[in-house]
């Protein structure tokens, strides 16, 4: 038997994240490489550790693979545990017969028994999607302090930016009046950060309900939070003002990552209060050579640098030839950048090879039409042959053969 | 011979006095090394990747951060079900105190030893480094039918006076066993010696009996004609923490490509995980020919050095030719050269300390200056 959990985290790993592109043809979104050495999906799961949250599901579908291996036994976060610990819940056979998780709100649906199992008085539901560090336990007090059903936690955005989001129109007591999604003209700048937390027994009653309307979607953001609202449940936004960011994007993730160069930004994971917990990998302290030039980066253990790095990101055992330029980009694991290759505003998935003298991307200064200018993605495993190039914008799935 | 038929033995305290300065606050198993490593990662991962999986270190004193170090040995997948990692603190036989020599320790954890499942005993210090394939010493072991195998290297003999040396046969055997004479052509021991767990507790319960006291002298010196004893030489990098110098030594020869290689990249070598950060580098960082871990932060110049985990570097700092280890905070404009930093050590604005390549200076654990 198992002890009662007050509250219990589901988290939502299962989309594609398609607007990533090559990065997650074989991998699912918070299985994406960020910050040197952690996952997307790193963030919720620390966030629930450090809240006293112990009890994690994670919903997987797209390219489970990577992601499953990755999570293991959840001991890098501590969510090895005899009573609850990291679950993966994948769509499974049923006496009706199989069915894929058809949306957010049904892959909570179809694991309405694993909630069950620990009887729990509060959910919160959490996405893959997003790189910030919430104390979600501070959320679920206040969720209690408003007796709400439903808490949604909101982060003001700049107004220019408020039509990109899911909006919500605050009562004076933060309770939502209404929701706006993606308006073109928006009057609100509360935007939702799809991170809820709610009360279990009217989520699995509003669940089951709308597992039975035919016409539903099985959304979340689209039928259950609406329904609610209508029905005239109690839900609060929770504002948060930390930094949050979506990168469900090349560029929103490739500035995610430069962030952590930014003394500016409101992300410090050095803080050991709030640590981000990832799964180590076994190599030595990273190396610079003395013909290396390292500046304003992030570098991870077992690289071996000779060459100049200048504004990037790191991840562990990367190999930076003598020559080689790496200015302004992402370099995921195990990748190489051989001698006099330049490497510039571009994110280069895991181990990738860079032959010698090869150009990825370019400076937005060198363009002569800027809209013809964006972030060059690489592969993983692809190898760009030598003296070969990659213009900006492009996304290299396959091999690029030597230049002639 | 199969690695899960051998119970491995570590001792965590040997010729601490070789190191005193570094010891004086930990055992020789937790000295830090190589920019995250501590020495006992080293037979401790040599041993899991043979395929080893039950293995008791023997404390002898100052563990407290050996234990923490090693914790319930997940780090090497020594958490287990069966077997696995086993810390022995010292046991005080008839009331004579702390054992004084390895016979003694042994006996002290034979009730251990005894009660293991396994047939074969390795057994190995913590003042070696090295990243050898230990299954091929099995191997050897049982080619050669030997009764014990004692790994060695060629070399100039480390000044640790107890050490064995020994003269080998052209087939391997051990011909004759001494005190090591710091010859430059010594063969000597590196501590590690292979044998069936029943010969061990006839040996150890046969010098107890006899009130011996030295390992070296009264039971491999002793039974060099008796006992088919094998020498086995360990290839690849190897080092002897003999004194500070050759701690500084052994660090420094990091730096090189191939030793870095032989070291760290054969196989893994497993430490206690820390999450730390990747290092950052600022605006006006010069770093060159130095090895980095994650958690550093640096703003001034590096050259030469072996920055741990965690430790930072202030704007305008100049750091040449220094360990620094866990943590150590050296502020703005300090001009640091060949100093060996100890644990949360902190340097304050605009010092200089100096020492010399076969000289360096040690600043103890936690000390501000």
């Amino acid at each position: 038997m198992s002890r009662k959990h007050e509250c219990i985290a589901m988290l939502l790993a299962g989309g594609q994240g398609s607007r990533l592109g090559i990065l997650t043809k074989n991998i699912a979104k918070p299985a994406v490489p960020y910050g040197g050495k952690y996952r997307i999906i790193d963030f919720p799961l620390s966030n629930c550790v450090n809240s006293g949250i112990y009890t994690v599901g994670v919903l997987t579908q797209y390219q489970p693979l990577e992601l499953n291996d990755y999570i293991g036994n959840g001991q890098a976060w501590d969510l090895d545990r005899a009573d609850g610990g990291v679950h993966i819940l994948s769509p499974y056979q049923q006496i009706e017969g199989t069915e894929w998780y058809k949306g957010t709100a049904n892959s909570i649906y179809q694991n309405i028994n694993f909630i069950d199992r620990y009887d729990p008085e509060y959910v919160v539901i959490l996405s893959g999607d997003h790189i910030y560090k919430m104390d979600y336990s501070k959320m679920l007090a206040y969720h209690k302090e408003k007796n709400a059903d439903c808490t949604i936690a909101m982060l003001e955005v700049p107004w220019e930016e408020a039509s990109r989001f899911g909006l919500m129109v605050l009562n004076d007591d933060n309770s939502i009046k209404a929701f706006e999604e993606k308006p073109k003209n928006p009057s609100s700048n509360k935007a939702s950060m799809g991170v809820y937390v709610f009360t279990w027994e009217k989520l699995r009653k509003y669940l089951i309900e709308d597992e039975a309307d035919p016409n539903s979607s099985n959304d979340f953001g689209k039928n259950i939070i609406p329904t609610m609202h209508g029905a005239n449940e109690r839900m609060f936004a929770y504002a948060f003002d930390g930094y949050w960011k979506d990168v469900g994007t090349i560029d929103s993730l490739w500035e995610a990552n430069l962030d952590l160069l930014n003394p500016q930004v409101d992300l410090d994971l050095t803080d050991t209060s709030w640590k981000i917990y990832s799964k180590n990998p076994i190599t030595g302290p990273h190396y610079v050579a003395d013909t290396a030039q390292v500046q304003n980066s992030m570098i991870a253990e077992g690289c071996e640098i000779a060459g100049k790095v200048d504004f990037s990101v790191l991840f562990s055992n990367v190999d930076v030839e003598e020559g080689a330029t790496v200015r302004d980009s992402i370099i995921m694991p195990g990748t190489k950048i051989k001698k006099g290759a330049v490497v510039q505003y571009a994110m280069i998935a895991e181990n990738a090879v860079i032959e010698e003298n090869a150009v990825i991307g370019k400076r937005p200064e060198d363009m002569e039409s800027l809209d013809d200018w964006g972030i060059a993605v690489v592969g993983t495993g692809v190898t760009v042959g030598k003296g070969a190039s990659v213009e900006p914008k492009a996304m290299i799935g396959e091999d690029v053969k030597e230049a002639e | 011979m199969r690695a899960n038929n051998v119970l491995g033995l570590v001792f965590s305290n040997t010729y601490d006095r070789c190191l005193d300065e570094i010891t004086s606050i930990r055992s020789m198993g937790s000295v830090p090394y190589g920019g995250r490593y501590r020495l006992i990662d080293f037979p401790l991962s040599a041993m899991v990747n043979s395929g080893m999986g039950h293995v008791g270190i023997i404390t002898k004193s100052n563990y407290q951060s050996l234990m923490d170090h090693v914790g319930n040995g997940r780090a090497w997948d020594l958490s287990r079900k069966n077997g696995g990692l086993r810390i022995l603190p010292p046991f005080n036989m008839n009331n004579v105190g702390l054992y004084t020599g390895k016979i003694q320790a042994l006996a002290g954890a034979m009730d251990f030893i005894s009660h293991s499942d396994e047939e074969y005993v390795l057994i190995t210090d913590s003042s070696f480094i090295f990243n050898v394939d230990l299954t091929k010493m099995f191997k050897y072991h049982e080619d050669k039918n030997a009764d014990i195998t004692l790994a060695y290297v060629n070399g100039k003999a480390p000044s640790i006076s107890e050490l064995a040396e020994f003269d080998i046969d052209t087939d391997g055997r051990i011909t004759n066993l001494f005190r090591t004479t710091g010859s430059d052509n010594a063969n000597y021991s590196l501590n590690v010696l292979l044998m069936r767990k029943s010969l061990l507790e006839r040996l150890i319960n046969n010098a107890v009996s006899l009130n011996y006291h030295s390992f070296t002298e009264d039971i491999l010196q002793r039974n060099v004609k008796s006992l088919k004893i094998y020498g086995y030489n360990f290839d690849g990098f190897v080092r002897v923490m003999d004194n500070i110098q050759s701690y500084f030594e052994a660090n420094m020869a990091l730096l090189d490509k191939e030793n870095r290689k032989a070291l760290l990249s054969t196989q893994p070598v497993y430490t206690k995980v820390k999450d730390d950060v990747p290092a950052i580098y600022g605006l006006d960082s010069h770093v060159s020919n130095s090895l980095v871990a994650d958690g550093c932060v640096i703003e001034g110049t590096v050259e030469n050095s072996i920055l741990s985990r965690g430790v930072h570097i202030g704007k305008g700092a100049v750091v040449k030719n220094c360990v620094l280890m866990q943590n150590a905070y050296i502020s703005d404009n300090v001009n640091l050269n060949c100093v060996i930093a100890d644990k949360d050590v902190v340097i304050k604005p605009n010092k200089v300390l100096s020492g010399d390549i076969t000289f360096p200076v040690y600043i103890g654990k936690g000390i501000v200056i």
